[in-house]
């Protein structure tokens, strides 16, 4: 399809906040983006009017329970088979911060066996506890299965912003190992939080921001499809969101964010 | 026998008739207290007078709505009445200073002053950009968390009040020693670490789910704000200013939206308007409210809706007062009367008597008016956000109020009275304060002494604290609160707000608590110069300000001394720099067991950047470059963090010296258009030691200055130099190549070298006689600064 044609949807529910700026990155490079409410889409809309679903940052319905838990069981509840259809098309989803959280208590992330009725991780409370907002170093770890991430070359170490208070991706303690050779094998897995050299945090703090396990800030599912991370790509794309912009005599125009924003609409281009 | 004060009325809910006529000014006095009217003996014979006329009696729901009309909160009798001092009456310190100078100054970018929730000023020619500042003390001091959450909420509204979209939040705290001993607080006072701890959750957490960034702040520690923690709440937005719709007119339909209303914030603003006691807790747990930011953010997407859609008449907050002071004051700046339905207010659970739905101060509701033709659309625009709606009342065109419930008649009032309490008349002394300057040895090592300042809280980092709040939210800030790796303090935050326009708002604060203990007008004059070139610093200019006011009981006559002095400094200094005043709040009745809150004036500075590109930041950045000061050092420690360090404060507070202060503004933003400066930092708290050090590490790279160099006056110690606090001076970074250009700028300006930026991780000093005076390696400098606070909250 033509880059113009391409229509994204941006969902947003009752404390969303990151909404703006995603479709703002989205317009910017060209696709038709629209911020979508879910009461919209449940009356008069579809998913399925849409190439691609973006569930961007904020706090859903407050956040109570656990974050992202209520939007998930809502989306299942109300929109299940529509959401359902979407990840069959491989129709690409994109979750960012909540989004990820959403993702993940919808059992679309990890999705080892396609969407799981429970979660498969956690996106748990930061260690040390507490929101925290600061920028971070993410290394690339796919092999191109990932097609938000296509465009960049792996082990290349990307810069963006966190800003949260769960974000520490874990697995069942017992099955972490298993589960985690699991992210290998199907080239699950996307970002690992690192030093701006490159080497991974090995969980310190603020390198490793929430207490990761294995380091890790983003995943996709076995295929690729569904990506889901805590750093936000939407404030790292332009020049000037960048944290030490005044001290460069030249920037690049755009930021790192900018990357997964353009491999998703390569992959759409290309695909549909 | 005396006559029965209370006299229940036969309806099925409560509704009581109160005794006014026949009560003897004793009772007056009783009825005020009984019901928590904060009404004093001379209010509560005007209305007695006014009920004579009426021939009956008051109902207990017009009582309550007389006496939130009237509270200080509300109504500020205090800026509003009548003051005797020196010799002379000064009919209301807002408009004989606040206002005045606005006035007098009279910029054609104002395009609303003093007449909404919030102050408004053009950005462009499209866009207006809204700013208010709350003070929410006494919440916070009863119920950290909440108090200062609800803070936050009630500004955000503020702002929606005026249809602007918010943009960017603010907060400035003030807070006891984090160390204070559990001895010696008195029963009923919080200790400050677990108000700290507190407050500053309750802010990230209202900020952080309305995904609105936190941008700018302060911390500031100080003895006398163990029983009186200040909170300052601010925020910014934005509105398209032909969407500014305030056009109410009788006909129109009471809508109110949001949350639903419940007992939490009774009696709200009486409570805000009275000493902070022991029984505070446990009687005025019910005044704070209980904060839902996401409810707000739901309310929020509303608002702006209706507002594109232009649908709507008019809007207000419900705060202080709640529908009492919504309903009253639409109608009155209106010209209208209401008639309100209170059964028809949605409940948080049954039981709750007329009056208390009247005034009660639940959180996240908003009042439209709406024109009969538009209310399903309104009504849909709400539900389709999840956010409740409901239909309340109308407003009518004979400027009388009338209330029901279930049918009943429970008020009518006439807006002209409502709105018209006896000026109040207060007494007013001022006595300065007698400290005297003390005399001690110059310390032989002052790399010690530099380490300790940075140490100290007041200029210890934050960042623990600012870590907490999300800056980033929206993608729009240019210039963020902490700058680099080691996280530098930035002097103000800038906002890029508009998709298509490089065009940014630069917004930062002064407040200078220390100097207050001292002198008020000098103290005032520093928080304007401070948050101006705060401001300046990174390139903001054409300065609109925010005055807020901490203080304690006005009813004291050198309290509400020291107030007259800083209104006089106010009005002096928005002249002087040509900065009006668009907006403020005042909170007084600061006082605890522990005794009077100091003197605390918060400015914020609204600034606008012409084209972000052009934003300086704080942090050097590149060795070789050279350093300068701008403007004069003298002998002022007096309040300075130096001789607080040695337990010490002294007299000779900062001054202000206006035209040099406005040339040397004006000569830093013509550098700055012109691309000259790499760097620049403001000289506050620790004077030129301490912002050498923060450009210094933050940049990552050392620095080598010369105290000789230094334009100064009546100053023979290093000591002095280094650590003096005087005002309207700069630090900034001129590269060897733009040198010459720059000095040609300054040409007849206060200005000079003082050294270099160097490779070396050192900030090395040299004193008066050529001495190495300091010589501090940078990461040690860090390590101060930062491990004070850095256990964060």
């Amino acid at each position: 399809m033509k880059r113009e044609e391409i229509k994204v949807c941006i969902l947003r529910v009752g404390g969303t906040n990151c909404d703006a700026e995603t479709r703002r990155a989205f317009q910017e490079l060209g696709v038709q983006a629209e911020v979508v409410h879910v009461n919209d889409v449940v009356k008069r809309r579809s998913l399925l009017e849409f190439n691609a679903l973006v569930f961007p940052g904020g706090f859903s319905y407050g956040d109570y329970v656990r974050a992202g838990a209520i939007w998930a069981k809502w989306m299942l509840a109300k929109l299940g088979g529509e959401l359902k259809t979407f990840v069959e098309e491989n129709r690409p989803i994109l979750g960012i911060c909540n989004g990820f959280q959403v993702l993940v208590e919808t059992g679309l992330l990890p999705g080892f066996d396609g969407i799981s009725p429970y979660p498969e991780a956690a996106l748990a409370t930061n260690l040390p506890p507490g929101y925290n907002c600061r920028w971070v170093y993410l290394r690339h770890e796919n092999n191109g299965k990932c097609v938000f991430t296509r465009k960049i070359p792996k082990g290349k170490v990307l810069r963006m912003p966190v800003a949260h208070s769960e974000g520490r991706f874990m697995f069942a303690k017992e099955k972490e190992k298993r589960l985690l050779e699991r992210l290998y094998e199907n080239d699950q897995l996307v970002f690992r939080y690192c030093h701006r050299n490159g080497d991974y945090a090995n969980g310190s703090f603020p390198t490793n921001p929430n207490g990761s396990f294995h380091d890790i800030a983003g995943i996709c599912n076995p295929e690729g499809t569904i990506f889901g991370l805590m750093p936000h790509p939407e404030r790292a794309f332009y020049w000037w969101q960048q944290p030490d912009w005044t001290r460069q005599q030249w920037m690049p125009q755009y930021g790192d964010g900018k990357l997964i924003f353009e491999s998703l609409i390569d992959y759409l281009i290309e695909k549909f | 026998m005396t006559a029965r004060l209370f006299i229940r009325r036969k309806t099925s809910f409560p509704l009581f008739e109160v005794n006014l006529l026949e009560a003897t000014d004793e009772q007056l006095l009783e009825i005020s207290r009984e019901m928590g009217l904060g009404l004093n003996v001379q209010e509560m014979t005007a209305v007695r007078e006014y009920f004579r006329s009426r021939g009956r009696n008051p109902t207990d729901v017009e009582l309550q709505t007389i006496g939130q009309t009237w509270s200080e909160h509300c109504f500020h009798k205090t800026f509003k009445g009548k003051i005797k001092f020196n010799g002379k009456t000064i009919d209301s310190l807002f408009k004989t200073y606040i206002r005045k100078a606005t006035a007098e100054i009279n910029p054609n970018w104002c395009f609303s002053v003093f007449e909404d929730n919030a102050g408004i000023v053009k950005f462009d020619e499209k866009y207006g950009i809204a700013i208010k500042v709350e003070t929410h003390n006494h919440p916070s001091a009863v119920e950290p968390f909440g108090g200062a959450a609800t803070g936050v909420g009630g500004v955000i509204r503020d702002v929606l009040g005026v249809w602007a979209d918010p943009v960017a939040c603010t907060d400035v705290l003030g807070f006891g020693p984090l160390n204070y001993d559990y001895e010696k607080l008195p029963s009923g006072v919080k200790h400050p670490k677990y108000v700290y701890m507190g407050v500053v959750a309750g802010i990230g957490s209202y900020g952080n789910n309305m995904g609105i960034p936190t941008v700018n702040g302060a911390i500031y520690f100080d003895e006398s704000y163990v029983g009186n923690v200040v909170v300052y709440c601010g925020c910014v937005g934005l509105l398209p200013l032909e969407k500014f719709r305030r056009n109410a007119k009788p006909g129109d339909i009471i809508v109110l939206a949001g949350g639903k209303t419940g007992r939490d914030g009774i009696h709200g603003v009486t409570f805000a308007s009275a000493e902070l006691t022991e029984k505070s807790e446990e009687v005025s747990r019910p005044a704070v409210q209980i904060a839902n930011p996401i409810e707000e953010e739901k309310l929020k997407r509303g608002i702006i809706k209706i507002r594109d859609l232009e649908l709507a008449s008019a809007i207000t907050d419900l705060g202080g007062g709640g529908l009492s002071s919504a309903v009253g004051e639409t109608a009155k700046r209106f010209n209208c009367g209401a008639v309100v339905e209170l059964e028809k207010v949605p409940l948080k659970y049954p039981g709750l008597a007329p009056w208390e739905i009247y005034i009660s101060e639940s959180q996240e509701r908003m009042l439209l008016s709406v024109p009969p033709e538009n209310l399903k659309r309104v009504l849909e625009i709400f539900e389709g956000e999840d956010v409740e709606a409901t239909v309340i009342g109308r407003y009518t065109d004979d400027k009388i109020l009338r209330i029901y419930y279930q049918g009943e008649k429970v008020a009518e009032l006439e807006i002209s009275f409502l709105f018209k309490p006896p000026k109040t008349l207060k007494i007013a002394k001022y006595k300065p304060a007698e400290f005297e300057e003390p005399s001690f040895p110059e310390p032989s090592d002052l790399t010690e002494t530099l380490l300790k300042l940075m140490a100290s809280p007041n200029i210890a980092s934050k960042e623990s604290v600012i870590r907490t709040y999300d800056h980033e939210v929206k993608g729009n800030t240019v210039l963020k609160p902490l700058q680099g790796e080691n996280a530098g303090p930035n002097d103000a935050a800038i906002i890029k707000p508009l998709e298509d326009s490089w065009k940014g708002i630069a917004v930062s604060c002064g407040m200078n608590p220390s100097y207050g203990k001292i002198d008020s007008y000098w103290m005032a004059a520093s928080a304007i110069d401070e948050a101006i070139r705060n401001n300046v610093a990174v390139g903001g200019r054409r300065i609109a300000l925010l005055d807020n006011f901490t203080w304690g009981n006005p009813e004291k006559p050198e309290r509400l001394g020291s107030l007259v002095r800083a209104c006089e400094a106010c009005y002096d200094f928005a002249k002087t720099f040509d900065t009006p005043f668009i907006s403020g709040k005042d909170s007084l009745y600061n006082e605890s067991p522990l005794g009077p809150v100091t003197p605390t004036l918060l400015i914020t500075a609204l600034g606008i950047v012409p084209d972000v590109r052009s934003a300086v930041s704080m942090d050097v950045k590149a060795p070789g470059d050279t350093i300068y000061i701008v403007g004069k050092t003298f002998q002022e420690l007096g309040g300075s963090e130096y001789y607080k360090l040695n337990g010490l404060i002294g007299k000779t507070v900062p001054k202000v010296r206006g035209d040099q202060a406005k040339e040397t503004f004006k000569a830093v933003t013509e550098a700055i258009d012109l691309g000259l400066i790499k760097a620049c930092h403001d000289l506050s708290e620790g004077g030129l030691g301490v912002a050498a050090a923060e450009m210094a590490f933050a940049g990552g790279y050392g620095m080598k200055l010369d105290l000789r160099r230094v334009p100064r006056e009546n100053l023979s110690r290093n000591d002095f130099v280094l650590f003096s606090e005087s005002n309207s001076r700069f630090l900034v970074e001129v590269s060897e190549k733009a040198r010459e250009e720059f000095e040609k700028l300054m040409e007849g300006r206060v200005y000079a070298a003082i050294g270099e930026v160097a490779k070396v991780p050192r900030l090395i000093i040299r004193g008066l006689k050529g001495e190495i005076v300091v010589d501090a390696l940078l990461s040690d400098l860090l390590q101060s600064w930062k491990q004070t606070l850095s256990k964060g909250a």
